[in-house]
């Protein structure tokens, strides 16, 4: 049987080139990049290079580059880094990385989004106090794709003499990305093809910012800990081949994408597109099927094979109402009744074509057997 | 490979996994699921100590997930945890105890199969392709070509038999139902898992009910009042006898139930025991074990399983507790769904919200509610 995978925004597969830039830095550079010797030396030189590819993919230079073990890493850093003892202000449909470490300072305000899961930038204005030391917006929804005016609401934070940290995880490798307009700026790599385990800030020269890990003088103090060489070499593949072919992949993405949303609601009856209406990165759609369970829809495609998601995933793996979807407006049962499908590379308009067929099916079998939707 | 889907309802005992691992075994097409039914965080002044041990008898705790997808795992089977929570809470938790506070003593393992198991989960694991599903119950299934009804029996393992609590099974879910392990005794399944290799083949069972911690559901119903913020002055009561007398106070009418005689928390020269709760007046009345037995009941919203429903009376053995003995009597049909049934002896503590199942010899005739 085959498998498809349409859940890029869960995680990627790594690339050929990546793998192959990486591979040889395990066994052969693997000196440590702190060294004075030779091999650290060559380590060195491999991990500064990936950081000015990141650094060029950012709009910033090489030295406001943190490597850090991943996107939740970073966004901890820069949230708790800068706002621990402070007010805070974010979005509702954060990812639970900022969520969560929003949580832990002394005091947070999570703004509403309106029914498309847009932030009004009037709203992260009204909510500024004397003590806001960040507003954390994230730059592209992992569940809706949709893409939040970051710029505004830098220029905002700007004024006000305030940090402005945006979670970019979702959004490099969909849409441009400039950290310009953020002082602090979060990536993952294992978003865009590189493997699980590497990801970086970008922390403007002059940001206030605290370490939040204790040891040696690694990343300029701010995050301690032997570098990642050959994570940090993916990583800096990954965005290298964003750089070089991204534009072109994320239009090819989009047509499908737009290509799965016409079939979807030709075919499918009662299907609404989450967030529609909204600047969306090229690669996401979330449907609503009403009447239908998200969780056996997604069992039933994957027994198709195909990968898709619904939900949150909480400890057991099992799926929770997403909280995502209930602060666009959705009722439980509407958001229990949304499937995130996320295209990536591998996909072809045979599998997209595929898919829409399984779903067309499966909506229908399931539409069948619940009595309470005829 | 064969044209159906069996989804096994895993919960992480030995029982479900040796069904997953009997069925894949015989090359069906196998899906492991488990139902998320409650969430042990919820109310943690239960949990010993305030930690959570891993100790058996507790649904769908993570350790319980991690055994059932080790199983799945072993066995190469597609698995999946699904989210039954907000219906569990709804369809059996609430129930469960505003029949306590009804002043019924209610079986929730029934509820549950009611209303979760073989309904929405059944539901749930047809949309997602299964044609039918199977459990680790402890009961006998068999289509009985000449009267066109599938029948149930009681289970091989007597002590292990469950048909008390599957009573309410439709003639239609029974049709997508297997029970593969009826015909077992326990000490069989247990071979049965070494045999298959399955990491839960020494797990020990479970006990109770899977979302009440060591079974003490008075406690369970004070926790989730104070977690609604139900106050102890809303349910405290006076205890009476049954000519009226107020001879004491209790904590709560969920605290008693028929026939029980410790903790009544009063002297006297005799036994006492409780032969009803008033919770309208929050009154518990409390009397001589003669005062218990009961020469007849009621039986409502009954549902016949390996017959038709009657018209005429029917002899059968009445069984009114799980673990009661099963009493003979003469069950007379008196409207839909409902009868009136005649002990041959008078029975102690017939309890309102518990079961009567009526089976004729190991036959699962049919069963309903006692009003």
């Amino acid at each position: 049987m085959h498998h498809y995978y349409f859940d890029h925004n869960a995680t990627t597969p790594v690339s050929a080139e990546v793998l192959e830039a990486m591979l040889p830095v395990l066994t052969e550079v693997y000196g440590n990049a702190s060294s004075i010797h030779y091999f650290g030396q060559m380590a060195r030189q491999k991990l500064d290079a990936a950081r000015r590819t990141v650094a060029a993919m950012l709009g910033g230079s090489a030295e406001e580059i943190v490597f850090t073990s991943g996107g939740t890493e970073a966004d901890n850093l820069a949230v708790l880094g800068v706002a621990q003892d402070g007010h805070v202000i974010t979005t509702a449909i954060e990812h639970p990385a900022v969520l969560a470490a929003t949580g832990e300072c002394a005091s947070m305000t999570a703004v509403r989004v309106d029914g498309r899961g847009m932030v009004d930038p009037d709203e992260i204005r009204r909510a500024l106090r004397p003590g806001t030391r960040l507003i954390s917006v994230m730059h592209a929804n992992n569940e809706l794709g949709v893409v939040q005016p970051i710029d505004e609401i830098a220029k905002i934070a700007q004024e006000a003499g305030v940090a402005f940290h945006s979670d970019g995880v979702q959004a490099a490798g969909k849409i441009p990305v400039r950290a310009a307009a953020a002082d602090l700026y979060s990536i993952s790599g294992h978003k865009i093809y590189a493997p699980k385990g590497i990801g970086a800030l970008f922390v403007r020269k002059e940001t206030k910012i605290a370490p939040r890990s204790y040891g040696g003088h690694h990343e300029r103090g701010f995050r301690a800990g032997t570098e990642n060489v050959a994570g940090a070499v993916a990583l800096g593949r990954a965005v290298q081949w964003v750089l070089d072919s991204g534009a072109a992949e994320q239009a090819r993405e989009a047509a499908l994408r737009d290509h799965l949303e016409q079939a979807i609601a030709d075919r499918v009856a009662d299907t609404h597109v989450n967030g529609a209406g909204a600047p969306r990165t090229a690669n996401t759609t979330n449907i609503r099927f009403d009447g239908v369970d998200s969780d056996a829809l997604l069992i039933a495609l994957d027994l198709r094979g195909f990968a898709v998601s619904s939900g949150a995933a909480c400890s057991s793996g099992a799926t929770e109402p997403s909280h995502v979807l209930l602060a666009i407006g959705l009722t439980r049962p509407q958001a229990r009744s949304s499937i995130r499908f996320s295209l990536g590379r591998a996909n072809s308009i045979e599998q997209v074509d595929a898919l829409i067929g399984a779903v067309a099916d499966a909506v229908a079998h399931l539409r069948k057997l619940a009595p309470a939707y005829a | 490979m064969p044209e159906t889907t069996i989804a096994v309802a895993m919960s992480g005992g030995v029982d479900s996994s040796v069904v997953a691992g009997m069925l894949a075994r015989r090359g069906e097409r196998v899906i492991g699921l488990t139902m998320q039914l409650w969430n042990q965080r919820r109310l943690p002044e239960l949990a010993p100590n305030g930690s959570f041990s891993k100790s058996g008898g507790r649904c769908c705790s993570l350790d319980d997930v991690y055994d059932a997808r080790h199983v799945a795992q072993h066995l190469g089977i597609p698995y999946y945890v699904v989210n039954f929570e907000e219906r569990f809470e709804q369809q059996v938790v609430k129930p469960f105890i505003d029949e306590y506070l009804a002043g019924r003593t209610p079986i929730p393992c029934t509820l549950c199969n009611n209303f979760i198991k073989f309904d929405q989960f059944l539901e749930m694991a047809e949309g997602a392709g299964a044609e039918r599903i199977a459990t680790g119950h402890y009961a006998r299934l068999e289509w009985n070509p000449s009267g066109e009804r599938w029948e149930m029996r009681r289970s091989a393992d007597r002590s292990k038999d469950q048909t008390y609590f599957l009573f309410g099974l439709t003639q239609a879910q029974l049709a997508r139902t297997m029970f593969p392990l009826g015909g077992f005794q326990k000490s069989e399944v247990r071979e049965l898992a070494r045999e298959l290799g399955l990491p839960t083949a020494e797990k020990p069972d479970s006990q109770e009910i899977c979302f009440v911690p060591n079974g003490d559901y008075a406690a369970f119903i004070d926790a989730y009042f104070r977690e609604q913020g139900i106050t102890p002055a809303q349910v405290r009561g006076e205890l009476v006898t049954s000519d009226g007398r107020v001879i004491g106070e209790h904590l709560g009418v969920h605290r008693f139930t028929v026939g029980q005689r410790r903790g009544l928390g009063v002297a006297a020269g005799e036994p006492l025991y409780v032969i009803a709760t008033e919770p309208a007046t929050r009154r518990v009345v409390i009397g001589r074990n003669d005062e218990l037995l009961r020469a007849s009941m009621r039986v409502k919203e009954i549902n016949w399983i390996s017959i038709a429903s009657p018209s005429a009376p029917v002899r059968a053995s009445v069984k009114i507790r799980n673990k009661h003995g099963a009493a003979a009597a003469t069950i007379t049909p008196i409207g839909p769904g409902e009868a009136e049934v005649h002990f041959d002896e008078p029975q102690r503590a017939v309890t309102p919200g518990q079961a009567a199942v009526f089976y004729a010899d190991d036959l699962v005739l049919g069963g309903g509610w006692i009003s």
